[in-house]
């Protein structure tokens, strides 16, 4: 059995996301490729090859895959994956992996089984559907698996470690079908959130955006990220891409603290996986309260500075 | 220009989901039924760009059971001119789906389409891109702005780190996110009007389309439940048990 993973990365740097891509690979089992495409990669080649697990890297460095467009990584994949006989594609379940991975299903004419938790068998995996609140045993019956992966539900493989090959890939697809045009990426010093070991989020309690930096303040001392509910995502007070919750990010910290958040469901499909809830919350009927380990009926905007400086 | 969106009927977004006590599905028997949120979002775009005069008809399609032509209507009393309904036993899988809507894509020609990023029951978020691949076409996934500048979409998309803009030949296909609009309601005259929209009813024989099973569901089991915690009466309180019971500080 063999597996090809699509690595997550920008050009430079590799991403966590691929180790708990590996991490479900090896709980498959069999022989375990990463694909790096992009342009100017050979250093994500590098930490590629150091993954613990990982037996080839497969590097396709060109122009026409830097922006890692689908249209052109699609036919990549797919071909490598009928020439070099894997039985496996994976992809980790972010915006890249979502985008590219149902593409090079349809090209190999086999479905996709998105977003798994747990691999039951070679052929059985478990998967969310209805935002989590029921959870599927789903056996695929295509000879090519096309799966992508949950990360929070697989624990990270060693980033190093691991001495793998690097083989070059010279094929170029260029569709010339679509073109990057640009982008807006928020800038922080703040680990990410989906691969945050702690996450401090606001909900529509914070009643501003301005406010959210008391949040920045406890987010600094305990190296957490901040996130987000939907709530305050649409009231304009923070961006889209902080959003915690079943349309935006998935995460499962060690440690999440929801503040002036209600718990609406699709808040708590997002976050309702991490090892420790708190929430603080001065409406004591709020329904974060039944899924949080510790509840703090208080008035954030006293329970917040007082926790900032307790810490 | 014509544009096709998609529609599936799906569990209402406000219904509690509960298992079927055999464990076979989520249970969906006298349950209420809606559009699903995303692929609503994408009518509204479609009849914007209408009305815009940038598109000239808003063709909606959907596919499943005779009941699925409720959404359909829905559609039609947004603002959609008219429906085609591919009448299946049940929900067919994605790559099916992809299957069916290709051979429209071909019929009918249509310079844009719009689908829902993921439906709300499946969360599976691969029609979209599967309809692209079988048709050569260009994609813009989880789009947040859609805009047409001579034969190019510019399509803002939501990622991961925040936002990317794309320029897609057209045809192309395109997914909605949350943020792209917010979806009118549909009017009384517009929904009795919809009633008279043409709507034509086709078969995958038809469309010349076999389903396949691609997976099959074993099993369906409601979440792990979290134990309740307990309040705790002040942030002192809070941050000693962080720090010495769950010791995550």
């Amino acid at each position: 059995m063999a597996t090809l993973i699509i690595a997550e990365h920008d050009n430079s740097i590799l991403k966590p996301a691929t180790l708990n891509t590996v991490a479900a690979a090896v709980a498959i089992g069999g022989d375990v490729a990463l694909l790096v495409a992009g342009e100017g990669c050979q250093a994500v080649a590098d930490q590629a090859a150091q993954v613990a697990g990982v037996s080839k890297v497969l590097l396709a460095d060109n122009a026409a895959y830097g922006h890692q467009l689908a249209e052109n990584v699609a036919p990549l994949v797919a071909e490598l994956a009928k020439t070099a006989g894997f039985d496996y594609v994976l992809a980790p379940a972010t915006t890249t992996g979502k985008n590219l991975l149902p593409r090079v299903a349809a090209l190999l004419d086999v479905g996709q089984l998105s977003d798994i938790v747990a691999v039951e068998s070679a052929d059985t995996f478990k998967r969310p559907i209805y935002a989590g609140n029921a959870i599927a045993t789903v056996k695929s019956l295509d000879a090519i698996k096309v799966i992508t992966v949950r990360g929070t539900a697989f624990d990270p493989v060693a980033a190093e470690g691991g001495s793998a090959s690097v083989e070059a890939v010279t094929a170029v697809h260029d569709a010339a079908l679509s073109r990057f045009i640009g982008e807006e990426v928020a800038k922080s010093d703040r680990p990410e959130l989906t691969s945050a070991r702690v996450i401090i989020s606001g909900g529509r309690g914070m009643g501003n955006g301005e406010n959210f930096a008391l949040l920045e303040k406890v987010a600094d001392k305990l190296g957490a990220a901040v996130g987000a509910s939907r709530a305050a995502v649409d009231a304009g007070f923070v961006p889209n891409d902080m959003q915690v919750g079943q349309t935006g990010k998935i995460v499962a910290p060690e440690l999440y603290i929801a503040v002036g958040i209600s718990g609406a469901i699709q808040h708590l499909a997002g976050m309702k996986d991490s090892k420790v809830i708190v929430a603080i919350n001065k409406d004591e009927e709020a329904p974060i309260f039944q899924v949080a380990d510790y509840g703090l009926v208080a008035d954030l905007f006293e329970a917040v500075p007082e926790l900032d400086s307790s810490l | 220009m014509k544009i096709m969106v998609t529609v599936k009927r799906v569990l209402d977004y406000n219904v509690k989901v509960r298992v079927k006590a055999d464990r076979s599905d989520v249970d969906l028997a006298n349950v209420k039924m809606a559009l699903n949120p995303f692929c609503e979002i994408a009518v509204e775009e479609a009849v914007r760009l209408r009305e815009a005069g940038v598109a000239t008809e808003v063709i909606v399609v959907s596919i499943g059971p005779k009941a699925v032509q409720e959404q359909i209507r829905t559609a039609l009393a947004l603002g959609a001119d008219r429906g085609i309904h591919i009448e299946t036993q049940s929900s067919p899988e994605s790559l099916s789906v992809a299957k069916l809507l290709a051979k429209v894509v071909a019929d009918e020609q249509p310079g844009l389409v719009i689908l829902g990023k993921q439906a709300i029951d499946s969360d599976n978020n691969q029609t979209g891109q599967m309809l692209a691949a079988l048709t050569g076409l260009s994609q813009g996934t989880f789009a947040s702005e859609v805009k047409i500048e001579g034969d190019e979409a510019l399509v803002t998309r939501e990622v991961d780190g925040g936002l990317q803009t794309l320029g897609l030949k057209l045809p192309a296909i395109v997914t909605t996110d949350l943020r792209l609009n917010e979806p009118r309601y549909a009017s009384l005259p517009n929904i009795m009007k919809a009633k008279k929209k043409p709507l034509e009813v086709k078969t995958p024989a038809d469309l010349g389309v076999e389903l396949r099973a691609h997976t099959e569901l074993l099993s369906v089991e409601p979440p792990a439940e979290r134990k309740g915690g307990i309040k705790v009466g002040s942030v002192a309180e809070l941050v000693e048990k962080l720090k010495n019971e769950a010791k995550v500080i």
